[in-house]
Parts: structure tokens; sequence; C-alpha cells
């Protein structure tokens, strides 16, 4: 079972955007999708070390801001290179409008 | 001035030599950059991405490229194809930098296909294998002229002039560019190459070699079987006598400015350009402002530049006062290979980030 830990308010983040979270000494991307879901994946990209949260939504992918690698937050999975590894993605949920991500 | 991040010495600018492996140790490789700050709300709006203005300036592209061709078969043997083969070749030549550059980034056409297809056909145009390059390029991105780390460093110090002089005319870099393909095609990589493509990218990249080198193959072929010039001067040829203006624009960007260096104000130049050259170029001109942002589309950066330039060197105010700063520059570097020229900051910009010129960590072997 997740240990769910609460990331933001859901009106933190603007439609079609993210934000960076940081808990326990790591960082994750919270994204807000167009459709008004809510995702969580690692903060940081898996080409080199560079955080995601300055880096640009289009639908339900996030361009990298150092090389533009993209992936689909929704499944963390790599799409553009120079990303090639699958970013690391986590449950979310909204309750009350908080959003709570689920943490090992 | 002028402090030298290390102390005088022979660079090494290999990516597998000592100068690699010190930029790693001392933390000048993968760092993280100096940027501007600009609000978030500002960003997206500069990063958003359109598929306008690239189609409307590839459809010029292409109408250049196909009347230029035209022009140039059709009064082929005579003088009247000069004019035409003069604008044909600068866009074959020259303007496929700024098209691979662009689509390599992903970021000049909103619609992925259209960046996929430009990009290979730039990539072929100004003959680099366009798996290689992509990786390649995100190293300059990633490591700007930090020796040993960024494969693009084009002036390597001390300089030579002559050698890259004769680059104007690209003989030298084109015909490099060609026995790269020529050797990528029959399997062999370098220990640099090695480096920064992944291994699960070389069977791409040596097919994307092969393709290039079959289509050059079949050039000849025509050439030869039509006994003219003409074939050789529509394919492949055109990456040198059209190529001027790609080195005019790409020895500005970085020529005589800093190395090992984590603030792209120091190493980077923007100079202002006159409309064409913008259009060849892809507004690239605004340098310091595509490497800090890297996601901004060509077409924003004029944007971006005002939006930002209070924090930035004052820009140059043509290609020709570039030039005069470089080749300063240069001159001085001949003999004293630590130089840089430093722009001074305007009172409103935040201070250069300069830890590592301070750094005086002795070169091994030095
Ligand atoms: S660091 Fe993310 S794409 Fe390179």
């Amino acid at each position: 079972m997740p240990q769910w830990i609460r990331a933001c308010a859901t009106d933190d983040i603007n439609p079609e955007d993210l934000i960076r979270f940081d808990h326990d000494g790591d960082t994750y991307a919270i994204y807000h999708a167009p459709d008004g879901r809510f995702y969580a994946t690692a903060g940081r990209c898996t080409h080199e070390d560079v955080h995601l949260c300055d880096g640009l939504v289009m639908g339900h992918l996030i361009e990298c801001p150092k090389h533009n690698g993209q992936f689909d937050y929704r499944t963390g999975e790599a799409k553009r290179s120079p990303v090639c590894i699958n970013l690391k993605t986590f449950p979310v949920k909204v309750e009350a409008g908080e959003v709570f991500i689920g943490l090992n | 001035m002028t402090a030298a991040p290390f102390p005088v010495g022979q660079r090494d600018y290999s990516l597998v030599g000592p100068d690699s492996r010190r930029a790693v140790e001392i933390g000048l490789a993968s760092a993280e950059w100096y940027h501007s700050d600009v609000p978030r709300a500002v960003m997206k709006d500069l990063m958003k991405r359109t598929d306008g203005p690239a189609i409307r300036d590839t459809v010029l592209w292409f109408a250049l490229l196909i009347g230029g061709a035209w022009g140039g078969i059709y009064f082929w043997g005579t003088w009247a194809c000069v004019p035409f083969l003069l604008v044909y070749s600068v866009i074959y030549g020259s303007s496929c930098d700024s098209r691979w550059h662009e689509c390599g980034h992903g970021t000049a056409f909103r619609t992925p296909w259209m960046n996929d297809v430009i990009y290979q056909i730039a990539s072929f145009m100004v003959m680099r294998n366009p798996v290689t390059w992509r990786w390649s390029h995100a190293r300059h991105h990633t490591d700007t002229y930090i020796v040993g780390r960024d494969a693009e460093i084009a002036w390597m110090r001390p300089p030579k002039t002559l050698t890259n002089f004769l680059a104007l005319f690209d003989v030298i870099g084109a015909t490099r560019s060609l026995f790269i393909l020529a050797r990528n095609a029959t399997g062999r990589l370098t220990p640099d190459e090695k480096d920064f493509v992944p291994e699960s990218e070389w069977g791409k990249l040596v097919l994307a070699a092969r393709i290039h080198m079959a289509i050059y193959a079949a050039t000849v072929a025509v050439a030869l079987a039509t006994w003219s010039w003409l074939p050789l001067m529509l394919v492949g040829l055109p990456r040198i006598y059209g190529s001027w203006h790609m080195v005019m624009c790409g020895h500005l960007q970085h020529a005589g400015l800093a190395e090992n260096v984590l603030d792209h104000r120091l190493n980077t130049r923007t100079v202002y350009m006159n409309p064409i050259s913008r259009y060849i170029y892809w507004n690239m001109n605004y340098h310091i402002e595509h490497h800090m942002f890297p996601m901004v589309p060509y077409h924003a950066l004029p944007r971006l530049h005002e939006v930002i330039k209070a924090d930035l060197p004052p820009p140059n105010l043509s290609i020709l006062d570039g030039y005069r700063e470089v080749f300063a520059s240069l001159r001085r570097q001949k003999t004293d290979p630590e130089y840089f020229f430093r722009k001074t900051l305007p009172p409103s910009a935040k201070p250069y980030r300069e830890e590592f010129h301070t750094l005086n960590i002795a070169r091994s072997g030095t």
C-alpha cells in the first residue's frame, strides 16, 4: 500500500502545466493534464540530472528543458530522444481540492 | 580580462582524454548553468509551439530550392544560371544548418513528423549523420565549450586562422563530413562517437550513413552518365559553394569567448543581423538566448531577447561588429591561449558565474 503524501492544492497547478514537489530528499513532478486529471512522476529527467519542472507540458507530454526529450507523463514512457529510459510514475489521488502522491 | 580557468597548457579537445576526465572531476561536466529569471507564465508563452511560422518559412524554403534548381538547370551552360545557383546553394548549403538545428531540437514545428522530415532532409544537405549529430548537439548543450566534453568546439586554442578561414568555403569541413559518413557506412565508429551516442543507436547511425552515401553514389553515377557537373552542382557541391553564410554565422556563436564556464553569457554571443540572414539562420543570432532556453522556438527568440536583455551583455550590433570582436580575440589567443573576450554586463544584470575562472586545478601531465 502506498503512503499518501499531500503534494499541493489542485489550483496550485495551472491546466497543462506542472510543478516541482520535494519530499524526503527526493524530487517529484506533479502534472495537471488538459483533461483535468493529475499525474506524478520522478522530478528529474532520465537523460541527465535536470529538473523537469522548467519544462513544457503539451497535452500528455512533458518536454525536458535541457535537450527537448519528451515523456508521456501518464505512463512515463520515453517518447523522443535523447531520452531513452522511461520516467518513474507514481499514483495520484485528489481529495477535497488536494493532490496526494502515493509513495512506497 | 580574463583569469584563466586552468593553468596554461596544451588543451586536449578529444572526448576521452585528460581534459574530459578533469571536467568531470571538478564538476564542469553536466553541471547546472546560469539562467536569467523569467516568470513561468512568460516562459510558457515563449515556449508555446505552433506550426504556422515554420510552415510559412518552409514553403518559401522549398520554393527557393525548386526555383533555384530550375533556373540552374534551365540556364546551365550560360551565365544566367549563376544567380539561380547562388540562391540555391545558400539555401541548400547554409540554411540547411539552421533547419537541421531547429528541427533537431523539435521546436520549429508543433507537429513532430514535420520536425522529423525537415531534420532528415537538412541533415542530408549539411552532410551530417542525423543520429550522431542529434547526440553530439545534446552534448553541446549540456557542456557548451567545456574542453574535453563538447564535440562542437569550432575554434580550438590556440586558433588556426588559416584552417578556419578556409572553412569559409567549407572544403575541409564538407570533405571531412563525407569521410565520416563513408566510415560510418562501413559500420565503423570512433571512440568519440561511441562516447556520446548510446549503443542502442549505433545501428540507426550506420543505416543513415549508408542512405546518404547511396544518394551521393547515385548522383555521381548520373553525373558520369550525362558527363556533366550539373548533378553535382545540385546535390553535394552546394554544401561547399553555398556554405559561406552558415560558416559566417556559425563562427560568431562562440569564437573568442570563454571555455570551461557555466554561464552562457561568457561563452556565447548574440549578434543583431539583417532580416535575410535571420531567415537563413532562423534567428540563431540570438544565441545566448537559445542556449539558456533551448525550449523556446526560433520564431520566439526575438521576444525572449527583449525579456532578458537587461541581464545579458550588450549584443553585437552587426555581423561586422561581431567579427571585429572575434578577430581581435583570436589574435590575442594565438600568443595567449588562455585569453578570452569578457564583455561588460549592464548594471541591471546579475554578475557572471565565474567560480571556475578562479579555480587553479593543475592539468594532469602539465
Ligand atoms: S536532460 Fe532531459 S532530455 Fe537531456
